[in-house]
C-alpha cells in the first residue's frame, strides 16, 4: 500500500488492488482450478491467471446445471477477479465491461458498491474524471468496510479532478488521520484548500504536512512536497522571508532536494543577498548535470557572481556552463539518432531489462543506446508507463504466438507419428474384437436366459431345472431302459419294472427335496457369475475406450489445428501492425521529451553566451575602471 | 530568472503526473493505439484458451490425465524451499519455490506441479518437501498415497504444512 502511494507520489503508475479481498485472508477454496488462476494472478502473471479463470467461466456458464460445478462457489469472486486482472492487465474496456455487468446485475448493495468503487477507478485511471464522477454518486447503501478508506480517498481524488473541492475538503478532513493515507491525505487536503480559495486554511494545513514525525520514507518524501509547495508558494506570493523556512526543511538527499536548492537561492535573490543564494546554489551546482534544476543553476550561481562584481568567475563559469550545455546537446542528439535507429526498443526488450529495476538507468551504459536519463520524468508519466508496459506484453504475446506456432508443428508431428502407429494396427485388433465381441454377447445372452428360468422359478417350482447332470443322465437312461422294456415284453418282469419305479422315486425325492438348497445355490451361482460379468464389462468398456481413445489421439485435428494456425497467423499479423505503432509512439514521446531538453539547453546555451559576453565586458569595464582609479 | 522561478511553482502545485510529450501525439491517439493493444490482447487471450484446451485433449487425454496441484495450509508460515513428487517410483517433477511463488502460495493460491499421463488402476504416490522452520531449522517431510486412477481425469492437491500449523504435514485430496 504504501509503496502504491510512494509510487503515486512521483506520478507513476498506480496499480489496482488485484484481487484485493483475497490478498487479506485465505478464501476457503472450493475449486481447485479457480486457485490456479489466483497462483497465477499472486504473482502478476496476468495473462496466464486471465486465460486460466476465463476458461473456466466460460466451462462455467455452458452447463447446464452449473450449480453442480464447485466453480460456483467462487462465480462472484471469479467475476471481480477476472475484471480486476484485466485492469491490471491494462484491458480496461473489457474490465470495465464485466464490472458494469455486475453493477446492472440484482446484487447486494455491498456487491455494486465494490464494483462502482472499481468501475470509477478504471475510469479514474483513463483520465475520465466525469464518468468516475457519475459512478461515484450512483453508489448508496452499504459500503464493503475492507474497501471503505480507499473509496473515500477515490471520491476525494475524483472531486479534485473535477473541480469539486469544497466535497474532496469535507472527505480529505475525516481521511487525514488513516494510518494507511499517513501524509497523502492531509497533503492532498492542503491543495484541495488552496484550489478552494481557502488559501489560509491550506497553507496550515499543509505546514501540519511539512513537519510530519515519520520514519517511513514514502511519508518523508510527502512532507518535502509538501513544505516544497510551500516554499515555492510564498516565493510566487511575494514572501521570500517565509518561504526559506520551507525550503530549508526539505531533506538534501530527498527527491525534492535539487528543486529546493534551488528555490532557497532564488529566495536569497529575492532579497537581494547574492552572497547567501550561493550557498545552497554551489551546492546544487555539484550535482548531476542531468537534472534541470542543476542546468538551471548553472546559470544562476554566474548569475550571482556577476551580481557580486565578481566578472571573471563569472565569466569562468558561464564558460563552464556552456561546455557542460554543448556536451549535453550533442548527447541528446546521439540519443535521438539512436532511437531513430530502433536501438531504444531493441534494449527495452532485452531479457535483463526484466529482472533489473533500474534497467532505463542501465540502459545508458549499453553501447549506442540513448542517454536514458533524460528520460527518467517522462518515465514517471502515467501514459508513457503503460505505453511501455503494454510494449512489454505486447512483445510477451508475440512470442507466445510464435511458441504456439512452433507447438502445433510438433503437435502434427505427434498425431503423425501416433497414425502411422496405430493404423495398421487396428484392424488387427478390431478383427479379433469383433470375435470377441460375438462370443461375449453370446455368453451374455445365456447368462439373461439363465436369470430368467430362475425368476420362473420363484413363481412355479420346477425342479427338474435343477437337476445334475449325473442325475439328468439317469432319468434318460431309465426312460431308455423303460422304452427298452416296453419294446421287449420278456425282459419286462416285475422286479425290472418295481426297480426302475424305484430308482426314478429316489431320483424325484432328491431333486424335489433339495429344490430350495439347488435354487438358493443358482442364485449364488448367478451372483458369482455377475461378478465375473462385471469385470469382463469393464474390460470390455476399457478396451473400447482405448480403442476410441487410440482413433481419437490422431483423428479429427487436421481442420482444428488448421484453423487455429490460420488464427494465429491473423493475430501475429495484427500484433505486428499494433507492436510497430506502440513502438513508433514510444520512439516519439522519447524523441519528443529529449528534444524537448535540447531546447531547453540550447536556449541555456545562448543565455550563457550573452551573459558571458556580458560578463567579460564588465570584467573589462572593471578593469579599465580599477587601472584609470590608479 | 525569476520566471523561471515561478513556472516551477505552477507545476508543482499540480496533483497529476503532467503530459509532457509534444502537440504530435495527441491523448485520441493513445486512446486509440490503446484500445488496438486491448483487442489484440483479448484476441491472444481468447486463442491461447482455445489453443491450451486442444494441447489437453491431445497430450493429455482424459482417460490418463492426472494432475498433482501443491497448496500450503492457511497460516502457515514456514518458508518452503522444494518439492519433489513420485509417482510409481519415478521422479516426475521438482520445483524449487521463488519468492512469489511462495507468497502466491501462502495467499491461498494453488500451484499445478505436474501433469502427466497414467493408466487406470492405482498408482503409489511419494510427495516430499524441504524449508525452513519459523524457527530456524530445516524442515523436512515426505508422505505416500495411493492414487487411483479411474476413467476420467484425476486431480489431486497436496497440501503441505509447518510445524506449528497444528494439522498433518503432507495431506491429499482427491477432486
Amino acid at each position: 500500500m504504501r509503496l502504491r502511494y510512494y509510487a503515486s507520489l512521483f506520478g507513476l503508475l498506480l496499480c489496482s488492488a488485484v484481487l484485493g479481498a483475497d490478498e487479506e485472508k485465505h478464501p476457503e477454496l472450493r475449486d481447485l482450478f479457480f486457485g490456479e488462476a489466483l497462483f497465477h494472478a499472486y504473482q502478476d502473471e496476468y495473462f496466464t491467471a486471465i486465460t486460466r479463470l476465463d476458461t473456466e467461466l466460460g466451462q462455467y456458464y455452458a452447463l447446464d446445471e452449473p450449480q453442480l460445478d464447485p466453480f460456483h462457489f467462487h462465480i462472484k469472486q471469479a467475476e471481480f477477479s477476472v475484471g480486476d486482472l484485466e485492469l491490471s492487465y491494462r484491458m480496461h474496456q473489457r474490465a470495465g465491461r464485466a464490472i458494469q455487468a455486475v453493477l446492472e446485475g440484482d446484487v447486494r448493495p455491498s456487491v455494486r458498491n465494490e464494483a462502482a468503487y472499481r468501475l470509477a477507478k478504471i475510469y479514474m485511471q483513463k483520465n475520465e474524471p466525469v464518468n468516475a464522477l457519475h459512478i461515484i454518486e450512483s453508489m448508496t447503501g452499504e459500503i464493503p468496510e475492507r474497501i471503505q478508506v480507499e473509496e473515500a480517498y477515490l471520491r476525494s481524488q475524483v472531486y479534485i479532478a473535477v473541480g469539486k473541492f469544497a466535497e474532496a475538503v469535507v472527505i480529505l478532513r475525516d481521511l487525514q488521520d488513516e494510518d494507511s493515507l499517513e501524509g497523502f491525505a492531509a497533503y492532498n487536503l492542503g491543495i484541495a484548500l488552496i484550489q478552494n480559495g481557502q488559501e489560509k486554511e491550506g497553507i496550515m494545513q499543509l505546514e501540519k504536512v511539512g513537519t510530519l514525525a515519520s520514519n517511513d520514507p514514502a511519508v518523508l518524501a510527502i512532507r518535502d512536497k509538501a513544505n516544497l509547495t510551500l516554499g515555492y508558494r510564498m516565493l510566487e506570493n511575494g514572501a521570500p522571508q517565509f518561504a526559506a523556512n520551507y525550503l530549508e526543511r526539505v531533506r538534501l538527499d530527498g527527491p525534492f532536494s535539487n528543486r529546493a536548492l534551488l528555490g532557497a537561492g532564488w529566495v536569497k535573490v529575492s532579497l537581494g543577498q547574492f552572497d547567501k543564494a550561493l550557498v545552497p546554489w554551489s551546492l546544487l551546482h555539484k550535482r548531476s548535470e542531468i537534472d534541470t534544476s542543476v542546468q538551471e543553476v548553472m546559470l544562476a550561481v554566474p548569475y550571482a557572481y556577476g551580481k557580486l562584481d565578481v566578472y571573471g568567475k563569472a565569466a569562468l563559469m558561464y564558460g563552464h556552463a556552456m561546455d557542460v550545455f554543448g556536451r549535453e546537446v550533442d548527447s541528446l542528439d546521439a540519443s535521438i539518432r539512436s532511437i531513430r535507429e530502433g536501438k531504444f526498443l531493441q534494449a527495452v526488450l532485452r531479457e535483463e531489462s526484466k529482472q533489473d529495476p533500474n534497467w532505463l538507468i542501465n540502459l545508458r551504459d549499453l553501447p549506442e543506446t540513448p542517454e536514458t536519463r533524460y528520460l527518467m520524468e517522462l518515465m514517471a508519466s502515467h501514459d508513457f508507463q503503460e505505453l511501455l508496459k503494454n510494449y512489454f506484453d505486447l512483445a510477451e504475446l508475440r512470442a507466445g504466438l510464435a511458441d504456439w506456432l512452433q507447438s502445433l508443428d510438433v503437435y502434427e508431428e505427434i498425431i503423425d507419428i501416433r497414425r502411422g502407429y496405430y493404423t495398421p494396427l487396428l484392424p488387427v485388433v478390431e478383427k479379433e474384437f469383433k470375435t470377441l465381441d460375438t462370443r461375449i454377447k453370446l455368453r451374455l445372452e445365456q447368462r439373461d436366459r439363465l436369470e430368467q428360468r430362475l425368476k420362473g422359478m420363484l413363481i412355479s417350482r420346477r425342479p427338474e431345472y435343477l437337476a445334475t447332470a449325473d442325475e439328468r443322465a439317469a432319468v434318460d437312461t431309465l426312460a431308455k431302459i423303460r422304452t427298452y422294456l416296453d419294446a421287449h415284453p420278456k425282459f419286462k418282469t416285475a422286479e425290472n419294472m418295481e426297480r426302475i419305479k424305484r430308482l426314478q422315486g429316489v431320483l424325484h425325492w432328491r431333486v424335489n427335496t433339495e429344490y430350495d438348497e439347488r435354487l438358493t445355490e443358482a442364485y449364488e451361482n448367478l451372483r458369482l457369475l455377475d461378478e465375473h460379468i462385471d469385470k469382463l464389462n469393464r474390460i470390455y468398456h476399457s478396451f473400447i475406450r482405448t480403442r476410441q481413445a487410440a482413433t481419437q489421439s490422431y483423428e479429427g485435428y487436421t481442420i482444428p489445428i488448421q484453423m487455429l494456425r490460420t488464427r494465429l497467423q491473423q493475430a501475429q499479423q495484427k500484433l505486428n501492425a499494433v507492436m510497430a505503432r506502440q513502438g513508433r509512439m514510444l520512439e516519439t514521446l522519447s524523441i519528443n521529451e529529449l528534444d524537448r531538453r535540447r531546447k531547453r539547453l540550447e536556449e541555456y546555451q545562448v543565455k550563457a553566451r550573452f551573459a558571458l559576453a556580458e560578463s567579460y565586458d564588465r570584467a573589462t569595464k572593471k578593469q579599465q575602471q580599477e587601472r584609470e582609479t590608479q | 530568472m525569476l520566471r523561471i522561478a515561478k513556472v516551477l511553482l505552477s507545476g508543482l502545485l499540480l496533483l497529476s503526473a503532467t503530459s509532457l510529450y509534444a502537440e504530435d501525439i495527441s491523448r485520441e491517439q493513445i486512446k486509440g493505439l490503446d484500445e488496438q493493444v486491448q483487442d489484440i490482447k483479448k484476441d491472444v487471450i481468447d486463442l491461447t484458451a482455445d489453443l491450451s484446451r486442444l494441447e489437453e485433449k491431445l497430450l493429455f487425454p482424459s482417460n490418463t490425465h492426472v494432475s498433482i496441484f501443491v497448496s500450503l495450509a492457511e497460516g502457515d508460515d514456514f518458508r518452503l524451499d522444494a518439492v519433489q513428487i513420485k509417482l510409481d517410483n519415478k521422479v516426475v517433477s521438482h520445483h524449487l519455490y521463488t519468492f512469489r511463488e511462495l507468497e502466491a502460495l501462502q495467499k491461498g493460491g494453488v500451484q499445478r506441479i505436474y501433469t502427466g499421463n497414467v493408466k487406470t488402476g492405482d498408482h503409489d504416490l511419494v510427495v516430499s518437501f524441504l524449508g525452513k522452520a519459523p524457527a530456524g531449522g530445516e524442515y523436512q517431510r515426505s508422505a505416500s498415497y495411493k492414487l487411483n486412477k479411474n476413467v476420467g481425469p484425476k486431480f489431486v492437491e497436496v497440501k503441505l504444512a509447518g510445524p506449528n500449523a497444528g494439522s498433518q504435514d503432507i495431506s491429499f485430496k482427491d477432486w
